[in-house]
Protein backbone atom coordinates (compact mmCIF):
# COMPACT_ATOMS: atom_id res chain seq x y z
CA UNK A 1 0.00 0.00 0.00
CA UNK A 2 1.44 3.36 -0.51
CA UNK A 3 0.40 7.03 -0.73
CA UNK A 4 -1.33 6.91 -3.86
CA UNK A 5 -4.12 3.94 -2.47
CA UNK A 6 -5.08 5.97 0.77
CA UNK A 7 -5.29 9.30 -1.21
CA UNK A 8 -7.61 7.28 -4.03
CA UNK A 9 -9.97 5.58 -1.49
CA UNK A 10 -10.19 8.80 0.75
CA UNK A 11 -10.97 10.52 -2.63
CA UNK A 12 -13.40 7.95 -3.28
CA UNK A 13 -15.04 8.10 0.38
CA UNK A 14 -15.17 11.81 0.43
CA UNK A 15 -17.21 11.46 -3.20
CA UNK A 16 -19.90 8.73 -1.31
CA UNK A 17 -19.93 10.71 1.91
CA UNK A 18 -21.15 13.98 0.31
CA UNK A 19 -23.54 11.92 -2.07
CA UNK A 20 -25.11 10.48 1.11
CA UNK A 21 -25.73 13.85 2.92
CA UNK A 22 -22.47 12.30 5.25
CA UNK A 23 -18.92 13.68 5.95
CA UNK A 24 -15.65 12.87 6.30
CA UNK A 25 -13.76 14.28 9.19
CA UNK A 26 -12.23 17.60 7.89
CA UNK A 27 -8.64 16.84 9.35
CA UNK A 28 -6.55 15.19 6.72
CA UNK A 29 -3.75 13.70 8.76
CA UNK A 30 -5.88 11.92 11.05
CA UNK A 31 -8.51 11.11 7.95
CA UNK A 32 -5.30 9.63 5.97
CA UNK A 33 -3.89 7.73 9.07
CA UNK A 34 -7.40 6.18 9.68
CA UNK A 35 -8.01 5.85 5.87
CA UNK A 36 -4.31 3.84 6.01
CA UNK A 37 -5.82 1.66 8.68
CA UNK A 38 -8.89 0.81 6.78
CA UNK A 39 -6.81 -0.24 3.89
CA UNK A 40 -4.15 -2.63 6.45
CA UNK A 41 -7.01 -4.21 7.81
CA UNK A 42 -8.49 -4.98 4.56
CA UNK A 43 -5.14 -6.66 3.50
CA UNK A 44 -4.23 -8.14 6.62
CA UNK A 45 -7.70 -9.61 7.45
CA UNK A 46 -9.47 -9.93 3.62
CA UNK A 47 -12.09 -7.01 4.90
CA UNK A 48 -12.04 -3.08 5.78
CA UNK A 49 -12.95 -3.08 9.30
CA UNK A 50 -13.14 -0.07 11.60
CA UNK A 51 -9.32 0.88 12.23
CA UNK A 52 -10.07 1.70 15.79
CA UNK A 53 -11.64 -1.77 16.68
CA UNK A 54 -9.54 -5.18 17.12
CA UNK A 55 -10.91 -7.40 14.31
CA UNK A 56 -11.51 -11.10 14.97
CA UNK A 57 -10.37 -12.25 11.70
CA UNK A 58 -13.10 -14.14 10.88
CA UNK A 59 -15.33 -11.75 8.27
CA UNK A 60 -18.76 -13.66 9.72
CA UNK A 61 -18.23 -12.22 13.54
CA UNK A 62 -17.36 -8.66 12.09
CA UNK A 63 -20.01 -7.49 9.17
CA UNK A 64 -21.03 -5.09 11.67
CA UNK A 65 -17.44 -2.97 11.76
CA UNK A 66 -16.97 -3.01 8.50
CA UNK A 67 -16.52 0.30 7.46
CA UNK A 68 -19.17 2.60 7.52
CA UNK A 69 -19.87 0.24 10.44
CA UNK A 70 -23.34 -0.93 11.87
CA UNK A 71 -22.82 2.19 14.49
CA UNK A 72 -22.00 4.90 12.53
CA UNK A 73 -25.38 6.99 12.20
CA UNK A 74 -26.20 6.41 15.45
CA UNK A 75 -23.03 7.14 16.51
CA UNK A 76 -23.22 10.44 14.28
CA UNK A 77 -26.77 11.41 15.87
CA UNK A 78 -25.88 11.06 19.66
CA UNK A 79 -21.90 12.04 19.48
CA UNK A 80 -21.69 14.08 15.80
CA UNK A 81 -19.10 11.35 15.36
CA UNK A 82 -18.66 7.82 14.28
CA UNK A 83 -16.38 5.50 16.63
CA UNK A 84 -12.81 6.22 14.65
CA UNK A 85 -14.19 10.05 13.81
CA UNK A 86 -13.80 9.12 10.00
CA UNK A 87 -17.77 10.52 9.57
CA UNK A 88 -18.19 13.83 11.34
CA UNK A 89 -21.21 16.13 11.57
CA UNK A 90 -21.84 18.85 9.53
CA UNK A 91 -20.70 20.90 12.12
CA UNK A 92 -17.61 19.32 12.96
CA UNK A 93 -16.63 18.99 8.88
CA UNK A 94 -17.58 23.07 8.70
CA UNK A 95 -14.46 23.24 11.78
CA UNK A 96 -16.82 25.05 14.17
CA UNK A 97 -16.59 21.87 16.61
CA UNK A 98 -13.74 19.66 17.66
CA UNK A 99 -14.54 15.87 17.19
CA UNK A 100 -14.04 13.86 20.19
CA UNK A 101 -12.97 10.31 21.45
CA UNK A 102 -17.00 9.02 22.00
CA UNK A 103 -17.58 5.53 23.79
CA UNK A 104 -18.03 2.02 22.16
CA UNK A 105 -21.15 1.44 20.99
CA UNK A 106 -20.65 -2.20 19.67
CA UNK A 107 -22.08 -4.65 21.93
CA UNK A 108 -19.01 -6.86 23.50
CA UNK A 109 -18.28 -10.08 22.44
CA UNK A 110 -20.73 -12.38 25.31
CA UNK A 111 -23.61 -10.19 24.23
CA UNK A 112 -23.26 -10.27 19.94
CA UNK A 113 -22.87 -14.28 20.16
CA UNK A 114 -26.33 -14.17 21.28
CA UNK A 115 -28.77 -13.77 17.97
CA UNK A 116 -29.23 -10.75 16.03
CA UNK A 117 -32.03 -8.24 16.91
CA UNK A 118 -34.31 -9.17 13.78
CA UNK A 119 -34.14 -13.28 14.54
CA UNK A 120 -38.10 -12.69 15.05
CA UNK A 121 -39.36 -10.03 13.02
CA UNK A 122 -40.91 -12.62 10.02
CA UNK A 123 -43.27 -13.46 12.69
CA UNK A 124 -44.87 -9.80 12.46
CA UNK A 125 -45.72 -10.28 9.02
CA UNK A 126 -47.74 -7.19 7.88
CA UNK A 127 -50.50 -8.61 5.54
CA UNK A 128 -49.44 -11.19 2.93
CA UNK A 129 -46.47 -9.02 1.41
CA UNK A 130 -45.66 -9.98 -2.42
CA UNK A 131 -41.77 -9.63 -1.67
CA UNK A 132 -39.44 -9.75 1.36
CA UNK A 133 -38.60 -6.40 2.81
CA UNK A 134 -34.50 -5.56 3.33
CA UNK A 135 -32.93 -3.04 5.00
CA UNK A 136 -29.22 -2.29 5.12
CA UNK A 137 -27.71 -2.09 8.67
CA UNK A 138 -25.72 0.13 7.98
CA UNK A 139 -27.98 3.31 6.30
CA UNK A 140 -31.54 2.05 7.43
CA UNK A 141 -32.42 2.17 3.44
CA UNK A 142 -35.29 -0.64 2.77
CA UNK A 143 -36.25 -1.82 -0.03
CA UNK A 144 -38.92 -4.82 -1.42
CA UNK A 145 -37.83 -7.41 -3.72
CA UNK A 146 -36.51 -10.80 -4.04
CA UNK A 147 -33.50 -10.09 -2.50
CA UNK A 148 -31.07 -7.24 -1.25
CA UNK A 149 -29.40 -5.05 -3.56
CA UNK A 150 -25.51 -6.07 -4.71
CA UNK A 151 -24.88 -2.51 -3.06
CA UNK A 152 -26.57 -0.45 -1.14
CA UNK A 153 -27.64 2.75 -3.08
CA UNK A 154 -27.85 4.93 0.13
CA UNK A 155 -24.29 3.99 1.68
CA UNK A 156 -22.81 1.69 -0.74
CA UNK A 157 -22.70 -1.06 2.05
CA UNK A 158 -22.41 -4.93 0.46
CA UNK A 159 -25.25 -7.01 -0.08
CA UNK A 160 -24.18 -9.10 3.17
CA UNK A 161 -24.73 -6.25 5.47
CA UNK A 162 -28.61 -6.48 4.60
CA UNK A 163 -30.90 -8.19 7.03
CA UNK A 164 -34.40 -9.73 6.40
CA UNK A 165 -36.90 -7.00 8.15
CA UNK A 166 -39.84 -8.06 7.44
CA UNK B 1 3.96 -16.26 28.90
CA UNK B 2 4.96 -12.49 29.53
CA UNK B 3 3.64 -9.76 27.18
CA UNK B 4 6.29 -7.83 25.41
CA UNK B 5 6.04 -3.95 25.52
CA UNK B 6 8.16 -1.69 23.81
CA UNK B 7 9.75 1.07 26.24
CA UNK B 8 9.30 4.77 25.76
CA UNK B 9 11.39 6.31 27.82
CA UNK B 10 10.83 9.63 29.71
CA UNK B 11 9.39 11.36 33.29
CA UNK B 12 8.72 8.36 35.96
CA UNK B 13 4.37 8.72 36.35
CA UNK B 14 4.88 5.22 37.89
CA UNK B 15 4.06 1.78 36.02
CA UNK B 16 1.70 3.36 32.45
CA UNK B 17 0.70 0.33 29.99
CA UNK B 18 -1.04 1.18 27.21
CA UNK B 19 -3.02 -1.43 25.00
CA UNK B 20 -3.29 0.01 21.34
CA UNK B 21 -4.09 -0.78 17.93
CA UNK B 22 -1.59 0.32 15.61
CA UNK B 23 -4.70 1.37 12.68
CA UNK B 24 -6.27 3.65 15.27
CA UNK B 25 -6.58 7.54 14.82
CA UNK B 26 -7.32 7.59 18.70
CA UNK B 27 -4.50 5.41 19.93
CA UNK B 28 -1.95 7.59 18.20
CA UNK B 29 -3.56 10.28 19.83
CA UNK B 30 -2.66 9.12 22.69
CA UNK B 31 0.94 8.16 22.10
CA UNK B 32 1.12 12.03 21.05
CA UNK B 33 -0.67 13.42 24.58
CA UNK B 34 2.16 10.67 26.21
CA UNK B 35 4.92 12.10 24.69
CA UNK B 36 3.76 15.70 24.70
CA UNK B 37 3.32 15.20 28.82
CA UNK B 38 7.22 13.36 28.29
CA UNK B 39 6.00 10.29 30.67
CA UNK B 40 7.51 7.20 30.48
CA UNK B 41 5.46 4.25 29.85
CA UNK B 42 4.86 0.73 27.76
CA UNK B 43 2.86 0.01 24.60
CA UNK B 44 1.96 -2.84 22.92
CA UNK B 45 0.01 -2.74 19.40
CA UNK B 46 -2.40 -5.60 20.22
CA UNK B 47 -3.56 -6.05 16.55
CA UNK B 48 -0.07 -6.81 16.02
CA UNK B 49 -0.48 -9.95 18.17
CA UNK B 50 -1.21 -13.55 17.40
CA UNK B 51 -2.17 -16.74 18.92
CA UNK B 52 -1.76 -17.04 22.95
CA UNK B 53 -0.13 -13.65 22.80
CA UNK B 54 -3.19 -12.12 21.66
CA UNK B 55 -5.23 -14.14 23.90
CA UNK B 56 -3.67 -13.04 26.64
CA UNK B 57 -3.75 -9.53 25.44
CA UNK B 58 -7.50 -9.06 24.77
CA UNK B 59 -7.95 -10.97 28.18
CA UNK B 60 -5.80 -8.48 30.51
CA UNK B 61 -7.79 -5.36 28.76
CA UNK B 62 -10.96 -7.13 28.83
CA UNK B 63 -10.14 -7.43 32.68
CA UNK B 64 -9.26 -3.39 33.21
CA UNK B 65 -12.19 -2.64 30.22
CA UNK B 66 -14.90 -4.51 29.92
CA UNK B 67 -15.84 -3.80 26.17
CA UNK B 68 -12.16 -4.51 25.38
CA UNK B 69 -11.87 -1.21 23.74
CA UNK B 70 -9.17 0.51 22.60
CA UNK B 71 -6.69 2.74 23.63
CA UNK B 72 -6.39 1.31 27.41
CA UNK B 73 -4.19 3.47 29.51
CA UNK B 74 -3.56 0.88 32.95
CA UNK B 75 -2.07 2.63 35.49
CA UNK B 76 -0.08 1.79 38.57
CA UNK B 77 -1.98 -1.51 38.17
CA UNK B 78 -4.80 0.14 39.89
CA UNK B 79 -7.12 1.72 37.18
CA UNK B 80 -7.41 2.17 33.74
CA UNK B 81 -8.54 5.14 31.37
CA UNK B 82 -10.41 3.39 28.48
CA UNK B 83 -10.42 5.63 25.24
CA UNK B 84 -8.49 8.93 24.61
CA UNK B 85 -9.72 10.80 27.64
CA UNK B 86 -7.09 13.69 27.05
CA UNK B 87 -8.67 15.37 30.69
CA UNK B 88 -8.35 12.30 32.61
CA UNK B 89 -4.85 11.50 31.22
CA UNK B 90 -3.32 14.58 31.74
CA UNK B 91 -4.87 15.08 35.58
CA UNK B 92 -3.57 11.45 36.20
CA UNK B 93 0.06 12.02 34.53
CA UNK B 94 0.02 15.67 33.70
CA UNK B 95 2.71 16.09 36.57
CA UNK B 96 3.75 19.30 38.41
CA UNK B 97 3.39 21.18 35.77
CA UNK B 98 0.74 19.20 34.19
Amino acid sequence: MDDADVDSLRQRLKKQAGEGGYHLNPDEAFTDGLVRGILTNAQRYGYGSCPCRLASGTKGDDLDIICPCDYRDADLNDFGACYCALYVSAEIAKGDVQAHAIPERRPPKSARDLKGDYENVGELRIGALKLPVWRCRVCGYLCAREEPPAECPICFAAKERFERFI
Amino acid sequence: MALHFEHVGGRDAGPVFLYALSTCGWCRMTRDLLASLRVAYDFVYVDLLSGAEADEAIGEVTRWNPACSFPTVVLGGERAIAGFNEKALREALGGAHG
